[in-house]
Formats: structure tokens, C-alpha cells, sequence
């Protein structure tokens, strides 16, 4: 069912956990469907994603889709990181199920939540 | 690797002694039985041989016995049945919430085209409906119930007996869907006021393909599948003689050694289900903890979800089920553990393991030490999860 890519992310994935003083947290999902994920950032003064880390409730497809997203936008700028699709994440995976499509979706969502809260505290802050 | 099957509740290994009774009827008595001559008497004669021994199992008769093509057969085909014989007394049908797809879905079609008004009862926490429930439902237009022998989810065992003699009393007939009953726990369609019964020969060490549906004698339904005038004009289509063969013995074996493998079984669940409360925090064992099968384990397991525990466990060879939505292709959990009151939360971490009375000691230590260390590693990686919970 799954590409050996995403049997990969999903038994060894990358950027696990969480991140203290996160510049920005997403959090995209509902138990109620059986996925959530967070997605934690942590972005410097020149706009740059230093770290990222995720914590993931979901399918195999939803753990491994929250890893690659995390190695898509990691040392990216945040208008790069913005520009993330859920169909990259897809490609980079090396194809989904089509049940499975959503996600894609969810971890592209995650990323775009995470750089929304870092954009409404960074607000906040001035 | 070590590999591991608890999945029996989908499917069972074919033991070595059916396939050996298969073998005659594909390679020397392959006759049609419906044609004229011996090698169609030879090929009939094992059929029949095939349905004493299941009617004698659940203390039938013979020509009380119809072969089909499964148990999703089998219910479909009492299901349509029993409304059309029964158009003048009304078309009213009672199930439960718990049934399988087989009835359900089959009960949700006849509702859409019109010729079916279903009542659906719902279960309590463990799963189980009562006689009581059962007769308050019952209408003076109600031609059917339906209440399936024991849970394919989580194992529970409905009061059949009470609620056959319910039916029995009000004049209604009675289904129940045995097909994970038979040949794992006594049935017997006298003392239980059993009309009608679906079974299916891959759930008790038999071959794919063959199931059967018992018909108490005098009450008569049409045939779900048309043509020929097999199964005494019952189910159309050249009988499955191989499938049948194989059912007969599968079924006559599993009788033979039903009391030593419900002991044998329910002491390795009950080892496995006391070894994951002991060892695994905030898990709740789903459906009755004695009004359950011998071989039937379900938990939840709060914090991750269910996909997830089968990959990490299939990776170490351990095959077993889920009742999550992305096991089931949809975007629901299993409609077992949502009418038994979970939340969908704690639904989606639901975690199957059916055992067989080839299960042995050793595997089952083997799953309570992976286990734990797969839980920990989801969890680790969850949101939901706050550790110390």
C-alpha cells in the first residue's frame, strides 16, 4: 500500500518532538477524523527556518507526511516555506494512496498554521 | 523474524486435514452433481456427507442446510428472503447496531428501495442487546429479527437463546449471523429457537468461498440466486463440492475439539488481555470480559491510532486488525465501537488480536513484550499524549 519512502518517514521519521520557545506552532486536525499534527518552528531575525519539529496522531501516511514536510522547509526561508504544496510532499514521498491524499493536505496546512501564528506574534510583538 | 498471526477473526489458516479431504473432490469425484451419472452420484454423495456433519453440529437436519458462496451470501439471502415471504404480515425487520456490513448494509438497501422498515437496537457499553429490547421492538408487522451469535469486533456473545424464545413466543422469525460463533462455542438451533443461521467455513479452519445458511424445515424463502435448480432449489449455481467437502470437515473437526481449544484460547487471551492492562497505561479493553469469545481480544488505545499500531506491529511480524477509519476506508472508525459509546478519538486507536488454537504460549509473550514498545514509540510522537498518562 505504502512506496518504501513512506514506510521510511513513518518508522525513522525526521524532526520528532516539539520545540520550547517556538517562533510559531500549527496545529491542524481533529481527533474526530484520526489525524492531528503540530508543527513547531523556530525562525530567525533574516526570516530563515532554523529548526522544525512535529508531533503527529495519525495514520502512516499522516506521520509520514509530516516528516517530509518538516525536511521540505528546513533551512527555507518562510516565503519559500509558504509556497510548500501538499502534492510536493506527495512527490517527495514518492506517491500516496489516494485515501491518503488528505494528509498531504493536513501537513501542508500544518506548515502554513505554524508560519500564521509566527506572523501573529511577531505582530503582537510591535 | 518472528511472525505472528492474530488476525483470525478476518480469515483462518486452512488446516492440513481439510485440504486432504478437498483433494479427492477436484482430482477423482469432480462430477456434476446435478448430471446423471456416477461420476455426479460420487460428487453428490461427499456433499451430502459435507451437510450432515454441519447440520449435526448445530443439532439440525440435513436438508435443513443450504451451501452458499459465504456468510455475506447467507445474509443477504435470509435478509431479502424472509421480507419477500413475508409481504402480507408487513416488512418490518429488527437488527442491532453492532451487525456486520452484510446485514446492515443489506437491511440499509432494502430501506432505500422501499421494501424494508428497519428498526436498529441499539447496544450497551460491552456490546450487548437484551431479549427485553428485543420484544419491546417486535410489531404486529414484524416478519424478521436479526441479531448476529457473537461480535466480529469485539468478541461479544449476544443472549441468542433468550432472544430466539422471545421470537419463538411472538411468532417472529429469527436470524443470527454465527459466522464468527460456529465451530468456536456450542449452537445448538433447537434449545436456542434458532430459525435461520448464516456460517462461513474460512472463519473455523476451512476453505475461502463456501458458506452455508440453516432454514428450520416449513419455513420457506425464495432464492437470492437464480438459475439452476441446486440445494433443492434454494441457491442456483453448480455446487462448490470441493468448498463443501472442506466446510463438512473442517466444521466436524472443530466440534470434535470445540471444549479444549475455548480453554485453550480463552486462557492465552486472557493472558494477553491481563499482560497489556498490566503493562500498557490508559487502555481500555473493548466489549464483555465474559461474554466474549474464547479467541477474541480488542483494546483501545488512547493517544495514537490504530493504522500506525498495525504498520510498526506488521514490521515485526505481527499481523492483527483495527477498527480506525483509515483501516476501514473511510473517514468513520468502526460503527461497533462508536455504538458501544467510544468517542471517535478513542475509536480510532482500537487494536484487534484473535487468536486461533494455533496460537501458542510463546507468541503471545513475544506480542507482550513488542507491544509496549510500539505504543511507547507512538505516543512518544503524539500530540495527545502528555507523558505519565
Amino acid at each position: 500500500m505504502y512506496t518504501e519512502k513512506v514506510m521510511d518517514h513513518f518508522t525513522h521519521p525526521r524532526n520528532v518532538g516539539e520545540i520550547e520557545d517556538a517562533s510559531g506552532v500549527g496545529t491542524v486536525g481533529n481527533p474526530k477524523c484520526g489525524d492531528i499534527m503540530q508543527m513547531f518552528l523556530k525562525i530567525n531575525d533574516d526570516g530563515v527556518i532554523e529548526d522544525v519539529k512535529f508531533k503527529t496522531f495519525g495514520c502512516g501516511a499522516a506521520v509520514a507526511t509530516s516528516s517530509m514536510a518538516t525536511e521540505l522547509i528546513k533551512g527555507k526561508s518562510v516565503d519559500e516555506a509558504l509556497k510548500l504544496t501538499n502534492s510536493a510532499v506527495v512527490e517527495a514521498l514518492e506517491g500516496l494512496p489516494p485515501q491518503k491524499i488528505h494528509c498531504s493536505v493536513l501537513a501542508e496546512q500544518a506548515v502554513k498554521a505554524a508560519i500564521d501564528d509566527y506572523y501573529k506574534k511577531k505582530q503582537s510583538q510591535t | 523474524m518472528q511472525r505472528v498471526y492474530l488476525d483470525n477473526a478476518a480469515t483462518t489458516q486452512v488446516r492440513q486435514e481439510v485440504v486432504e479431504a478437498m483433494i479427492p473432490a477436484f482430482t477423482t469425484y469432480y462430477g456434476n452433481p446435478s448430471s446423471l451419472h456416477a461420476y455426479a452420484r460420487e460428487a453428490g454423495k461427499l456433499a451430502d456427507e459435507a451437510r450432515a456433519k454441519v447440520a449435526a453440529v448445530l443439532n439440525a437436519k440435513p436438508d435443513e442446510i443450504v451451501f452458499t458462496g459465504g456468510g455475506s451470501e447467507s445474509d443477504n439471502m435470509i435478509l431479502r428472503g424472509a421480507v419477500a415471504a413475508n409481504r402480507k404480515k408487513g416488512k418490518h425487520v429488527i437488527t442491532t447496531a453492532v451487525e456486520h456490513h452484510a446485514v446492515l448494509y443489506t437491511l440499509k438497501a432494502m430501506e432505500k428501495e422501499g421494501i424494508a422498515d428497519v428498526t436498529v437496537l441499539p447496544v450497551d457499553e460491552t456490546g450487548l442487546v437484551t431479549a427485553k429490547q428485543v420484544a419491546d421492538a417486535i410489531r404486529p408487522d414484524t416478519v424478521l429479527v436479526s441479531v448476529m451469535f457473537a461480535n466480529n469486533e469485539v468478541g461479544t456473545i449476544m443472549p441468542i437463546g433468550e432472544i430466539g424464545k422471545v421470537c419463538r413466543e411472538k411468532g417472529v422469525w429469527f436470524h443470527t449471523d454465527a459466522v464468527q460463533a460456529t465451530g468456536h462455542v456450542p449452537i445448538d438451533v433447537e434449545t436456542m429457537d434458532i430459525d435461520f443461521l448464516s456460517m462461513s467455513a474460512h472463519k473455523f479452519h476451512g476453505p475461502k468461498g463456501v458458506g452455508a445458511l440453516y432454514m428450520r424445515k416449513g419455513l420457506n424463502i425464495p432464492s437470492l440466486i437464480i438459475g439452476g435448480g441446486q440445494e433443492r432449489k434454494r441457491r442456483a449455481g453448480t455446487e462448490n463440492v470441493p468448498g463443501i467437502v472442506g466446510m463438512g470437515a473442517a466444521l466436524e473437526i472443530a466440534a470434535a475439539h470445540m471444549a479444549e481449544n475455548a480453554a485453550k484460547e480463552s486462557a492465552l487471551r486472557d493472558k494477553l488481555i491481563d499482560g497489556i492492562e498490566k503493562t500498557i497505561p490508559s487502555v481500555k479493553l473493548n466489549g464483555h470480559r465474559t461474554k466474549r469469545l474464547p479467541n477474541n481480544v480488542n483494546f483501545s488505545i488512547r493517544f495514537i491510532e490504530g493504522e500506525s499500531i498495525l504498520l510498526m506491529l506488521d514490521i515485526n511480524g505481527i499481523a492483527a486488525s483495527s477498527g480506525s477509519a483509515c483501516t476501514s476506508g473511510s473517514l468513520d472508525p468502526s460503527h461497533v465501537l462508536l455504538a458501544m459509546g467510544l468517542t471517535h478519538e478513542v475509536a480510532h486507536g482500537s487494536l484487534r488480536l484473535t487468536l486461533s488454537e494455533f496460537t501458542t504460549d510463546q507468541e503471545i509473550d513475544y506480542v507482550l513484550d513488542v507491544l509496549p514498545k510500539v505504543v511507547q514509540r507512538l505516543r512518544d510522537m503524539s500530540p495527545l499524549y502528555k507523558k505519565g498518562e
